[in-house]
């Protein structure tokens, strides 16, 4: 097997743009059944190079070899003709139609007078389903399907031309623990059948789970290639960032404060019920589960968007009622929410504009807003913060991920909030920025925050929880301390198993 | 391939270079309607030499005084994320009302009058687009016909006239100077310079940006995106009775139809001076320079010797290139198949 020639080889690839040189001399190669994982922080290099294997961008030297054969790639569709097929993070599916259709939208098969052949689309749609083992079929709306089956559609599609090699963009970003699966059984069996996968994706557990050899980039530069079986999350992550990261438990070692919020049998229709939990001064508690197991909504219900159906809210022991997020602030909530660009920012402003965003009513001189205030309330969280951009005049829409999340993170700082709920906070963040942000978490505590943490990775949860609360299906199914809880444990908490067939009390 | 202009600077994609700002497409994508401007200009001043006549200069804008007080409000709106349509019949109801009452109460109270009952129209279509969350294209929409259906019942059909015009001191809005300057153009002045300094520099004026930027955001920011909205219309239907006023001063008597399309051209300016119809980007001054294009183009083709009723035509085809230059922009080149 060892002989065989590559699916894919890049050699010596290099791409500049005035004043970057964008790709160094990288070289790699993905072999026919090999799942190849391709690592690095964001601007590495990775979408670059990606670019130029899709035909987006031309190399200024070297080549890409499929096959045998070296070829060129002037125009974005003719990399598919050559069997280099993209599957990426953002779907772009058409919601009304059926999956045979966007399957093959573009080419779909005719009859005479240029009508569509159903039949033939149906029969071969449904014999490239079967080779994916998928649970829908054809004439399915692609706008019924969740989400891990409209990636499935995005493959299927690439399926219907003689793929060599399949590049997979960060696919689990919106997916479920359970969808991951299935994801990862259609990736073995595209294996199986000897395509070449190259897999891009931040998240360590999978790169592990699922990939034959991993090559990480930094700076434009080819930085190695490793054997995923010979290799550590520890040493991998070293040749991505250049140095190492500490990924240890970080349970508090300060003094806990008084309880700061409580909340007793919270209720908001069918979203979630009966949630009691406490948080207090100092405290990171965690809040872990899959999509739609009712963290979001709780989040949302304290700071005010959702109205509660029952139950109670106590901030500093005081009943209150949250009616709006303009209360919420007053009262000495804050919220980063789940999706940064959509809530979270104004994208076409600018970076001190959108930190000062909820305070500006208050940052007044005579009838004016006061600039100065605003500039020093933004350079204060800039250095606090270490936000990397030139100046408060930028346009927040160009700033990498990470330091968009800290213009979030920076302007319910700067509220002074009692409680500080953060949800998904390194969601699409690079790694060296995931470990700023996580650090940045703990430092908050440690200076009397109430932080609730929600998240959908369990590395990240374990790593900045003092407490862990877990839920299911809208009900908070167990609640661990700092020394109790394993891994194994939160996944049955949060898959409902522990919740029916686990009698042994809880400890509190 | 060597690297071109049009792949931009940095891997990322984003920031472009010194270059491919300087590229001519570029220039034309971003500057494109002041580059038409001057060349208009320049046209016009060769084809008749009275274009750039100081009288002819003050009548251009003394002419778009009444146009321009209306687009002062629609750009807040505009900028809120939110059309507003109904202007044009608004203004109509202003001045029917105003010219009514006048006969009646004097012109002391019809005028305040006129305000309350042209601020109500305003804030139902706030109350409709901005509490209920109603598409504010359908409501102004209606709103210009039912408006239009007040005003003929109001007025019983009939156009109005001030019966005593010799006798009242209400002529002063529309024919009276200060300073030599002609009243219409202070109001305009005044209320640009009051109301640029809301927009630009009031907390008001930074949320009304970031409603009209991302409404979710802003809501999530603690903004109450509905009183905020309702505050633009309230705005808008304020410089409508402004321009209702003006109008009905100026000839002490109208038409029942005075304002009929008018919602276009005021359109027409604000996205001229650049405010985008997606909301969160324009200002007061960038409007201002639109009114004052719009009006010299309008006059130009006058001068020239066009048939009035081409104006009509010209108007949407400047609306046409306005827009599409304002989608140029934001790509950076004329065309693209994506975005």
């Amino acid at each position: 097997m060892s002989e065989q020639t590559p699916a894919l080889r890049l050699e010596g690839i290099v791409k500049t743009f005035p004043g970057v040189r964008a790709l160094d001399n990288v070289s790699f190669s993905v072999m026919p059944g090999e799942v190849h994982a391709l690592m690095g922080e964001n601007g590495a290099g990775k979408s670059t190079l990606m670019k130029v294997l899709g035909g987006i961008h031309q190399p200024d030297a070297g080549q890409i070899i499929v096959g045998e054969q070296p070829v060129v790639m002037a125009l974005p569709l003719e990399a598919k003709a050559k069997g280099i097929v993209f599957i990426h993070q953002e779907l772009s599916l058409a919601g009304e139609l059926s999956v045979a259709e966007n399957i093959y939208l573009g080419e779909l098969p005719r009859k005479r007078l240029g009508l569509v052949d159903w039949a033939t689309l149906y029969a071969q749609t449904d014999a490239i389903l079967e080779r994916l083992k998928v649970g829908f079929d054809a004439r399915t709306r692609v706008g019924d399907l969740s989400i891990a089956n409209q990636q499935m559609v995005e493959i299927a599609r690439a399926l219907t031309v003689d793929a060599k090699a399949v590049i997979f963009d960060e696919p689990t970003a919106s997916l479920t623990d359970a969808e991951k699966v299935v994801l990862f059984d259609v990736i073995a069996s595209l294996q199986a059948q000897g395509v070449g996968i190259i897999y891009i994706s931040h998240r360590m557990e999978e790169i592990f789970k699922i990939t034959d050899r991993i090559s990480v980039l930094r700076d434009g530069q080819f930085r190695g290639t490793l054997k995923t079986a010979e290799t550590t999350e520890e040493d991998v992550t070293q040749l991505m960032i250049g140095r190492k990261l500490d990924l240890s438990r970080a349970a508090s070692d300060h003094e806990l404060g008084d309880v700061a919020l409580e909340v007793r049998d919270l209720s908001c229709g069918k979203l979630f019920n009966d949630a009691s939990f406490t948080v207090r001064y100092g405290e990171v508690v965690g809040f872990y589960g899959l999509i739609g197991a009712g963290r979001t909504e709780i989040a949302e219900t304290l700071f005010g968007l959702r109205d509660p159906s029952g139950g109670h809210i106590l901030l500093d022991g005081q009943e209150t009622r949250i009616q709006s997020p303009a209360d919420a602030i007053s009262k000495g909530i804050s919220l980063v929410p789940e999706d940064r660009k959509e809530q979270g920012l104004v994208l076409g402003m600018n970076c001190r504009d959108n930190m000062t965003l909820p305070q500006v009513d208050d940052l007044k001189a005579g009838p004016f807003v006061a600039e100065g205030a605003e500039i020093a309330i933004f350079d204060q969280y800039r250095d606090k913060l270490d936000i990397r951009t030139p100046g408060w005049r930028q346009i927040v829409g160009n700033l990498s991920g990470g330091n968009q999340q800290k213009i979030v993170i920076g302007k319910w700082l700067s509220m002074r909030p009692k409680v500080l709920i953060v949800d998904e906070p390194t969601r699409g963040i690079d790694v060296g920025s995931k470990s700023e942000i996580h650090n940045l978490i703990r430092e908050l505590a440690a200076q009397g925050y109430a932080v609730i943490v929600i998240s959908s990775e369990m590395p990240e949860v374990l790593h900045v929880s003092d407490r862990i609360i877990a839920m299911y299906g809208g009900r908070i199914t167990r609640t661990f301390g700092a020394d109790e809880v394993t891994e194994d444990s939160l996944i049955q908490a949060i898959s409902g198993i522990s919740h029916a067939a686990e009698p042994r009390p809880q400890a509190s | 391939m060597p690297p071109t202009a049009e792949h931009k600077a940095s891997p990322s994609g984003r920031t472009e270079s010194w270059f491919a700002r300087l590229n001519i497409t570029g220039l034309l994508a971003r500057q494109g309607i002041l580059v038409a401007f001057v060349i208009f200009m320049i046209g016009f001043t060769v084809a008749n030499e009275r274009f750039l006549d100081p009288d002819n200069v003050m009548g251009v804008i003394r002419s778009s005084a009444i146009l321009g007080v209306m687009a002062l409000g629609v750009t807040f709106v505009v900028i809120s994320g939110n059309l507003d349509l109904s202007v044009g019949s608004m203004m109509s109801f202003s001045t029917i009302v105003v010219l009514d009452l006048h006969d009646k109460i004097g012109p002391a109270l019809a005028i305040p009058a006129m305000f309350a009952m042209t601020l109500c129209l305003g804030a139902l279509i706030g109350f409709l687009v901005g509490y209920l969350r109603l598409n504010s294209l359908i409501v102004t929409l209606g709103m210009l016909s039912a408006i239009h259906g007040l005003t003929l019942t109001y007025s019983g059909g009939k156009n109005m006239d001030i019966a005593d015009k010799e006798g009242t001191w209400f002529g002063v809005f529309g024919q009276g100077d200060a300073m030599g300057i002609p009243i219409p153009i202070l109001l305009f002045v005044l209320l640009a310079a009051l109301l640029g300094a809301v927009l630009s520099k009031t907390p008001f004026g930074r949320k009304v940006y970031a409603v009209g930027g991302n409404g979710v955001a802003a809501t999530f920011a603690g903004i109450r995106r509905a009183r905020l909205v309702f505050c633009c219309y309230l705005i808008s239907s304020f410089c409508v009775a402004t321009a209702g006023l003006i109008q009905a001063s100026r000839s002490l008597g109208s038409q029942n139809t005075v304002g009929q399309g008018l919602e276009l051209e005021v359109l027409a300016a604000v996205i001229l001076g650049g405010a985008s119809l997606m909301g969160g980007a324009g200002t007061i001054f960038k409007t201002v320079i639109g009114v004052l294009i719009l009006g010299f183009i309008q006059n130009g083709l006058l001068l020239v010797g066009l048939q009035f009723y081409v104006q009509y035509v010209v108007t949407w085809i400047i609306i046409i290139l306005a827009v599409w230059l304002d989608i140029a922009a934001k790509r950076g080149k004329l065309w693209s198949p994506i975005a």
